[in-house]
């Protein structure tokens, strides 16, 4: 279904709030608040306005609950084991960001830090100060909105799934080497990677928006 | 089909991060307080800026060894082509393809996608603006995936320790090769998509 146009909306001047502008094209509609519930496009470039799941939001809310839980954990168990002969070494997630640690790559270990734990932790933390207080049906928390903003602007440099690609490509390249077993932690990023998925599939930036404006 | 209105005919602007629509003599959303602009007028100039940074960077990625592999208490330097090239060698062809296109690929028809969009919208055009759009999701949403061949490195490093007999450091190439990827993210974030449709030419197909 598409978005209704906006033209007699804009008549009534200084009056937005029944509009809705896409943010990818700058197209305007007029979404009537019962409209906003159900799946909408942007009629020009496509672009999904609403996604319209009324319980998206509860949804949301626990998804982010257990990534955050298996994020923590992660950092404490083992995530892959090496042995080749007599050698054995086992390794965390923090001593993979460790292997950057000297000289001019300590940046690069902050950076890889930053994109593959503390990033996707800021986001869930982000999601949850902002949108726990909506679905518990309490008073938004202060600077709720700017904590959301934030969530979508850190969205393209969380990459915990591009790091578990890696460490499939890794694997491969040491195969003849020696022997690796997987780690409890390994399979908890497997799971966090796809309940991220499945979390952004439920994200729509004006269902949310909507939500969090609706308490005030 | 009646003819579309955008948010900067009607007088307004359209936040960029929640899609509030607001007056456009507002500088920040009143919803989420972000900094509201009807165009980034210098969309051009950062985009540019970043992508020459990126192609600066990609130079040296290319050209200094990614892995030092030690073994034996012999030291061996691999760059990202001669890093495919043993995965080829060692049948591992899925996965020299994976580090291929990752690796080599997508920067490189990043590279040329956001220069041929920058250019294309700098003056009126009759390009199909869902064709640029789509070229335009295309790099936004895989340029990331290039970062993946630097998580490998950390991987492997992280790994293979076992003194003189055998282990794996990281190579300077994986800081130039990491700053060129976020070089390149932050100029397809800079690209303003809305430029798409307001250098399309009258009469040229809209839709």
């Amino acid at each position: 279904m598409h978005a209704s146009h906006a033209r007699s909306a804009i008549s009534e001047r200084g009056r937005y709030s029944s509009l809705i502008g896409c943010p990818v094209c700058d197209a305007l509609y007029q979404m009537p608040e019962d409209r906003a519930g159900r799946p909408t496009r942007c009629r020009r470039c496509g672009h999904w306005l609403t996604y319209g799941k009324s319980t998206a939001l509860t949804w949301i809310v626990s998804l982010s609950v257990t990534n955050v839980a298996l994020l923590v954990a992660i950092v404490f168990l083992p995530f892959l084991e090496l042995r080749a002969g007599q050698f054995d070494n086992a390794v965390s997630v923090i001593d993979v960001v460790l292997g950057f640690s000297s000289g001019i790559m300590v940046p690069l270990a902050l950076a890889v830090l930053a994109f593959i734990l503390m990033l996707p932790l800021c986001r869930l933390l982000l999601v949850l100060y902002a949108l726990t207080p909506v679905v518990l049906g309490r008073q938004n928390l202060p600077g709720a909105e700017r904590a959301l903003a934030w969530s979508f602007l850190l969205k393209p440099w969380a990459m915990a799934e591009i790091f578990m690609l890696g460490v499939a490509v890794a694997l491969v390249k040491l195969a003849d080497l020696a022997t690796i077993s997987i780690g409890a932690a390994f399979w908890m990023f497997v799971v966090i990677v796809l309940l991220n998925a499945y979390q952004d599939t439920l994200v729509n930036r004006h269902s949310l928006w909507t939500a969090l404006t609706w308490q005030r | 089909m009646a003819a579309m209105i955008s948010a900067r005919e009607a007088g307004c602007v359209v936040c960029q991060t929640c899609g509030n629509v607001a007056s456009i003599h507002e500088e920040r959303c009143p919803r989420c307080t972000h900094r509201l602009s009807s165009r980034d007028t210098l969309s051009e100039q950062k985009v540019w800026a970043w992508l020459i940074a990126g192609l600066i960077a990609y130079i040296p990625a290319n050209i200094y060894p990614m892995l030092l592999t030690t073994q034996n208490f012999r030291t061996t330097e691999s760059t990202i082509i001669a890093g495919v090239i043993d995965l080829y060698d060692h049948h591992a062809y899925a996965v020299a393809i994976i580090v291929f296109v990752a690796s080599i690929l997508i920067p490189v028809g990043k590279f040329v996608v956001i220069g041929y969009l920058a250019i294309l919208t700098r003056s009126a055009h009759r390009t199909d603006p869902h064709r640029l759009l789509r070229f335009y999701e295309i790099v936004e949403f895989i340029g990331r995936w290039s970062m993946i061949d630097v998580f490998v490195v950390a991987i492997l490093t992280a790994l293979v320790q076992f003194d003189v007999l055998a282990s794996i450091n990281p190579g300077i190439a994986a800081v130039c090769f990491a700053l060129s990827v976020v070089f390149t993210m932050l100029a397809a974030q800079s690209f303003d998509s809305r430029q798409i449709w307001d250098r399309l030419e009258d009469g040229a197909h809209h839709g």
